[in-house]
């Protein structure tokens, strides 16, 4: 009950609750989940402590491959903690973390990349002076040759950028400028391409929105959305229902360190994942703001 | 999830149009030294009798700063300092020539000991760095002032004088100056072997940075070291491969000091030259924060001041104005690359 886009195939009760959804309107055709169906990458009661601080307690959320799950949470909710222990920057203290159905505890990125998880960060996603298909390729470039002459296979790097960018609807002037002088959309959208490229299965976004404005934002969640219809599983941290309620399939909401909630699409409406966050007391104002961001 | 997809992405992009090549040209790292470069060269030509026919000379001593300005440069762009590079290079040399006298053994044996004496300082600056996380600035403050305090102490100590004994009596010695001092007369240019060396670690260096995964890196970890760690990058590695780079050249440059006077080296030299590499670095283009800058634009940086320095004396000024010369030099040079940069980025 909880698959809401249309088009994948997947673990069968497939929710009827997409009308309204503005963004999952068109039915690509992509590769639903693992052969096995099970989830992609599954925290059961993950806990995880600095010193004498509780950064987050007895956590819970599966991952599915073609599916966005949400995690909301105000500022210090936890959120941040979370990512980096799915990202392999921290490491979970107690509790069971599930790659592909088998426990797991990465030692550091290069480990994430390797079992298929990409993160891309909010403001860490890129280094501004380097050109777009530099930046495309950090980390894992292609060479050509061997020995002392092994090289990197350049033409490779840039025809490939651009295809790939080009692919995910990004059509971009000049892959050897800056990726700096990009805007923050399309930033984040060549890093998300990146993360497809190299066959990321679950792909990590925080607060892919944050700093964007509502046509960037709109943006970004379209291709956040691409990333699911090439069947990846996809995390969206964000600290924004209605961006959220845009595109997700689960919503996992996180208050001061501990889970608040825990919903899938059917079950939930925007009003209630918004009064939900806020925990009611500022829901005069949020209604307010939702009229604008709808309008 | 549908976008806007050109009709044909392979036409032009009209967008395109104002990338000129002139822009192109503006958008290089190096154009700020090299405008440089000839400003200094014509200047000197026309006021120096001598200049022109000493270039030799002028390139000799470019050469001296070029060596180690061009791994200074990758640490640079790598966004780390090295305030002892200077001094490295005197207990390069100070090193070799007083284990080979010591040990009265043949003087290669002096060279390759050195080589790993100045490999593990070299190490010690990037372990030092990558466990504390200190600023390079500091960390390397303090190698600089222990080197400095080393170098003469021990010297000292194992000599009895400030300066080493000769050891060009000894075994090795001929053959090791070849590599390191020796110069080949062509037609009346004088090619020392310094011109060589340092050319060959231009092309290496520029070879590392534009075109292997290690110039890659080095431009990532230098511009945003923790997107580029997120992706995967051997940080760590890399800044350490970084010191490693410099203490390989400060090696080079130790030995040629040694080779050039009988082994015979002053412990208390060195010292400022490690201004006069990141001065290199950073009028070849080089941003005081990372991520930017190249090795032929701080090969460029060297020969402008081996031009300033060789120019001075030819002009027969005081030898003090070449400091004055240098810090005008520095401020201009560095005023112009932030400006074509800021008019670059912006053209496009």
């Amino acid at each position: 009950m909880t698959k809401a886009t249309d088009g994948t195939a997947g673990d069968g009760t497939a929710g009827d609750g997409t009308a309204d959804d503005g963004t999952a309107a068109d039915g690509a055709a992509a590769p639903g989940g693992p052969a096995g169906g099970g989830p992609l990458v599954e925290l059961a009661d993950v806990s995880k402590y600095y010193g004498n601080i509780r950064a987050l307690e007895g956590v819970s959320l599966q991952v599915h491959a073609g599916e966005i799950t949400c995690v909301l949470g105000d500022n210090g909710a936890g959120k941040s903690t979370l990512i980096k222990i799915i990202s392999g920057l921290h490491q979970h203290d107690s509790g069971s973390f599930r790659i592909e159905g088998r426990d797991s505890r990465l030692g550091n990125p290069r480990e994430a990349l390797d079992r298929g998880i990409a993160t891309v960060y909010q403001d860490l996603a890129v280094v501004p002076l380097m050109p777009v298909w530099r930046n495309f390729f950090l980390g894992s470039e292609p060479t050509v040759g061997r020995g002392p002459l092994r090289r990197l296979d350049v033409p490779k790097m840039r025809a490939t950028t651009r295809a790939e960018l080009l692919r995910m609807g990004i059509d971009l002037r000049d892959v050897d400028q800056p990726i700096g002088t990009l805007s923050g959309g399309e930033r984040q959208s060549v890093a998300i391409a990146r993360a497809i490229y190299f066959g990321a299965k679950v792909l990590v976004l925080d607060e892919p929105t944050a700093a964007l404005g509502v046509k960037q934002s709109g943006v970004v969640l379209k291709y956040v959305a691409a990333a699911r219809d090439h069947g990846l599983g996809v995390v969206l941290i964000t600290h924004n229902p209605h961006h959220a309620y845009l595109v997700g399939d689960r919503f996992i909401l996180l208050k001061r360190g501990v889970m608040a909630g825990s919903h899938a699409r059917p079950e939930i409406t925007l009003d209630e994942l918004t009064r939900q966050m806020a925990g009611g007391s500022e829901l005069e104002q949020l209604s307010h703001e939702l009229q604008r961001a709808k309008g | 999830m549908t976008a806007t997809l050109p009709a044909d992405a392979k036409a032009p992009d009209e967008r395109l149009l104002h990338a000129s090549p002139l822009h192109r040209l503006l958008g290089r790292p190096e154009l700020g030294s090299v405008i440089g470069a000839v400003a200094v060269f014509l200047f000197f030509a026309v006021i120096a009798d001598s200049f022109l026919s000493s270039l030799d000379t002028v390139l000799y001593a470019a050469s001296t700063i070029g060596i180690m300005a061009v791994p200074v440069a990758l640490l640079m762009i790598g966004g780390e300092f090295d305030l002892s590079a200077g001094v490295l290079v005197t207990s390069a040399a100070l090193t070799s020539t007083m284990f080979a006298y010591e040990m009265t053994a043949n003087v290669w044996v002096g060279v390759f000991v050195s080589l790993l004496v100045t490999l593990a300082i070299g190490f010690f600056n990037g372990f030092m760095l990558i466990r504390t996380g200190l600023p390079s600035f500091i960390i390397t403050l303090g190698t600089y002032l222990m080197l400095w305090g080393a170098n003469i102490g021990l010297t000292k100590r194992i000599q009895g004088t400030v300066s080493t004994n000769g050891i060009d009596d000894m075994q090795g010695f001929e053959s090791a100056r070849v590599l390191f001092a020796s110069s080949v007369d062509v037609g009346s240019f004088k090619l020392r072997v310094t011109i060589l060396w340092w050319i060959g670690l231009v092309v290496l260096a520029t070879w590392i940075l534009l075109r292997t995964r290690w110039g890659n890196w080095i431009f990532a970890v230098g511009g945003n070291k923790d997107a580029a760690r997120a992706v995967g990058v051997p940080v760590h590695r890399t800044k350490i491969g970084l010191y490693l780079g410099v203490a390989v050249a400060a090696w080079i440059s130790g030995q040629h000091l040694l080779f050039s006077f009988s082994g015979v080296v002053q412990s208390a030299e060195g010292r400022g030259l490690e201004l006069h590499y990141i001065a290199a670095a950073v009028i070849g283009g080089c941003l005081l924060t990372g991520g930017y800058g190249s090795a032929i634009g701080a090969a460029i940086g060297a020969l402008i001041f081996g031009m300033a320095k060789q120019g001075i004396v030819y002009a027969q000024w005081d030898s003090d104005w070449f400091w004055f010369f240098l810090g005008a030099m520095l401020l201009l040079a560095t005023i112009l690359n932030s400006w074509v940069r800021t008019r670059a980025e912006a053209a496009r």
